[in-house]
């Protein structure tokens, strides 16, 4: 069952590492050995993104990667059934699907939640869905066993981070940069005072992401958050490696660079 | 009554309301407040209403359309002209709005996002006017087909930004424009140029945009010792000028509301832009409306002739008048629109948009079937200075070919 994955998510011996891949690039079959590799590196769950035409939260990066999947043909029905593929090859850690509101609207929210049960997944993200319109979702996502994953930005209220954190499920992901997701070489000061802010309000693990590049900036907010969340600077490795994923001769090569990356990239005292 | 919307969350009925990013949120907050605040403020309406008379032009008249009224022996057509507008059209009404509560909330820069380049041109305008400086985001394949618009907007001392995602057109281009305020609202104002996007936009153009409906009705009854006319007609991409002349006849139930979209190459292709006719529920710019999407929800790339009218997606406010049926929504080739233009620059020696040759089609259908003692008020949005490429590439605009 779903939540029960998220029930041992917090904090230990290390910050939370949550890595974002984009279903369906390059191709469906990969994703679920990059799934599988991310683990194995240490990932505590999953940001399963599904391509969108429109993808107003996202960067270049994600953008292209998204064209990629469309190409491909990724859908968020697929998608979600790739999860599937994923637990059969041994995968544990969470899984959250991360779409557009869109896209859900159109499959429907009863067949999204079908396909949630049947497919073992444990989180939804809906990147343009802000607190005030996504008050019944949430109540569904509670009904069905499906952590239903808030975002809160340096931007927002003190009255509204107060409800979206009391209110969070799964962990509370702190977006850390405004504009869009993407790697970005300095973050904001102020960040600590927001963090403090959203910590004492959320009832579940607080997480940082947007903007999150190297191992300095994490080992920085490592005190004032339980984990993060890296993007942009995972699925550009993937866009670099997608050619040599692609070839089955060098799927293993290229896969062990992947895990290489991955691994330089989050601070050592992320590794068990 | 349907003049309340919208509702305190951005909708009208179903439609509209806020579908953006957390990080979106705080600036449309900061928007709503400083719209309201603007609004209340005597001296803004009055700047606002000065610099549309002083500067644009305003009030736009109204013209008796007598030979082609007589050509049809049906309706009186009369046209309200948008396109004697400084810049050509409609646009400009929103944009001089937008451009001075930009400035009264204390921002220095404007971006907006256009895809033929008319609002591009409008932004760029009032940009220059109350001196604030003005990036425009243009999709890489609408810069190569608007060539003239490009350098029109640099000589106003724009910017203009290449927009390389997704299709490389105006929703990709209203993306990027959303995207970027995002990261800039500190000092950037977000220049929408059409009743779209998330509230509060479709309400802030719609409330400067009825200067157009509320001028024409005071005029029209002028003209008419009082009456009104039985229908009204406007063409339709994101709708704007469409919403600015329908608003203030919403309440008057006996005129008839007619919204005219692009059918482009015929609404039995691939190749259109009724939204309305061929759409379906969805989200597209942070509104819930109607649009042309896949199956799965991807947002298809519509087509028309008429670069105004090519938007997948439709104002939240006009799907709602659909919705409730308060308003009619029809469709026009790209062919029709062309007849209808050509049959206007004849009879009353006007050459007028694209996109208005749509509601002029309309028209023409509607006023033979209607009685001589009924009339029609065509919104004109704007000239076809634009168009003469466009016209000058089809057969049918050259000697002998007719």
């Amino acid at each position: 069952m779903g939540a029960s994955r998220f029930e041992r998510f917090e904090k230990g011996e290390k910050p939370l590492f949550v890595p974002f891949i984009t279903a369906g690039d390059p191709t469906s079959e990969i994703t679920v050995e990059l799934a599988l590799s991310l683990e194995k590196v240490g990932a505590d769950a999953i940001e399963l993104g599904i391509p969108y035409s429109d993808p107003l939260a996202d960067g270049p990066v994600i953008q292209r990667a998204s064209s990629r999947a469309l190409q491909a043909g990724m859908t968020l029905e697929k998608a979600m059934k790739l999860v599937s593929s994923m637990r059969e090859k041994g995968l544990k850690i969470p899984v959250i699907i991360f779409t557009y509101y869109n896209l859900l609207l159109q499959l429907g929210e009863e067949r999204f939640f079908a396909l949630a049960s049947e497919n073992d997944i444990d989180g939804l993200l809906v990147p343009d869905l802000p607190f005030e319109e996504s008050g019944e979702l949430r109540q569904q996502c509670q009904n069905k066993g499906i952590s239903f994953i808030s975002l809160v930005a340096p931007t927002t209220s003190k009255e509204r981070l107060k409800q979206i954190g009391h209110s969070a499920k799964g962990f509370l992901y702190c977006i850390s940069s405004l504009g869009v997701t993407g790697v970005r070489r300095e973050l904001s000061s102020d960040l600590d005072v927001f963090l403090k802010k959203a910590k004492e309000y959320s009832n579940v693990p607080v997480l940082i992401g947007f903007g999150l590049s190297n191992k300095e900036q994490m080992q920085s907010f490592n005190d004032l958050c339980d984990g993060f969340i890296i993007g942009s600077r995972i699925v550009s490795k993937i866009e670099e490696l997608g050619r040599e994923l692609i070839q089955l001769e060098k799927r293993k090569e290229a896969l062990e660079s992947f895990e290489e990356f991955v691994s330089s990239l989050v601070p050592s005292f992320v590794y068990r | 009554m349907i003049n309340v919307y919208p509702d305190t969350r951005g909708r009208y009925g179903m439609f509209g309301g806020k579908f953006v990013p957390e990080t979106v949120m705080f600036a449309l907050e900061e928007l709503e407040r400083g719209f309201h605040d603007a609004m209340e403020d005597p001296l803004f309406i009055e700047n606002v209403s000065n610099e549309l008379i002083d500067y644009s032009g305003r009030p736009t008249p109204i013209t008796f359309a007598s030979h082609l009224t007589e050509r049809l022996g049906g309706a009186k057509i009369y046209l309200k002209r948008e396109d004697l507008n400084h810049t050509g059209a409609h646009k400009i009404n929103n944009a001089i709005g937008q451009a001075l509560l930009a400035k009264r909330m204390g921002k220095k820069k404007i971006i907006a996002e256009t895809g033929a380049g008319q609002h591009g041109v409008a932004a760029a305008t009032a940009a220059a006017r109350y001196g604030l400086k003005c990036k425009v985001f243009m999709g890489e394949e609408d810069i190569k087909r608007q060539a003239l618009n490009v350098f029109r907007m640099k000589l106003l001392g724009a910017e203009v930004i290449p927009v390389t995602s997704g299709t490389g057109t105006l929703k990709d281009a209203t993306n990027e424009a959303i995207r970027q305020w995002v990261g800039s609202v500190d000092d950037t104002f977000y220049l929408i140029g059409s009743v779209v996007g998330p509230h509060p936009y479709p309400y802030i153009v719609r409330e400067f945009q009825s200067i157009i409906g509320k001028e024409a009705k005071q005029q029209f009854k002028q003209l008419n010792h009082g009456k009104l006319p039985d229908a009204i007609i406007a063409c339709v991409g994101g709708g704007s000028n469409a919403i600015g002349m329908f608003s203030p006849f919403i309440e008057e139930d006996k005129v008839k509301l007619i919204g005219v979209e692009a059918a482009g190459k015929g609404l039995d292709t691939e190749e259109h832009a009724a939204t309305m006719a061929k759409g379906t529920l969805g989200v597209i710019h942070g509104s819930i409306t109607y649009l042309l999407q896949t199956e799965d929800g991807q947002i298809q790339e519509p087509y028309s002739i008429s670069a105004g009218l090519d938007y997948p997606g439709v104002g939240p406010e006009h799907a709602y008048l659909k919705h409730s049926g308060r308003a009619e929504y029809v469709s026009i080739t790209d062919d029709e629109a062309l007849e209808a233009l050509s049959i206007l620059c004849t009879d009353e020696g006007i050459i007028c948009a694209i996109e208005s040759a749509h509601a002029i089609a309309q028209a023409i259908k509607e006023a033979k079937a209607m009685s001589v003692d009924q009339s029609i008020l065509v919104c004109l949005s704007g000239r076809g200075d634009k168009d003469v490429h466009t016209l000058f590439e089809r057969e049918e605009f050259h000697d002998g070919s007719k």
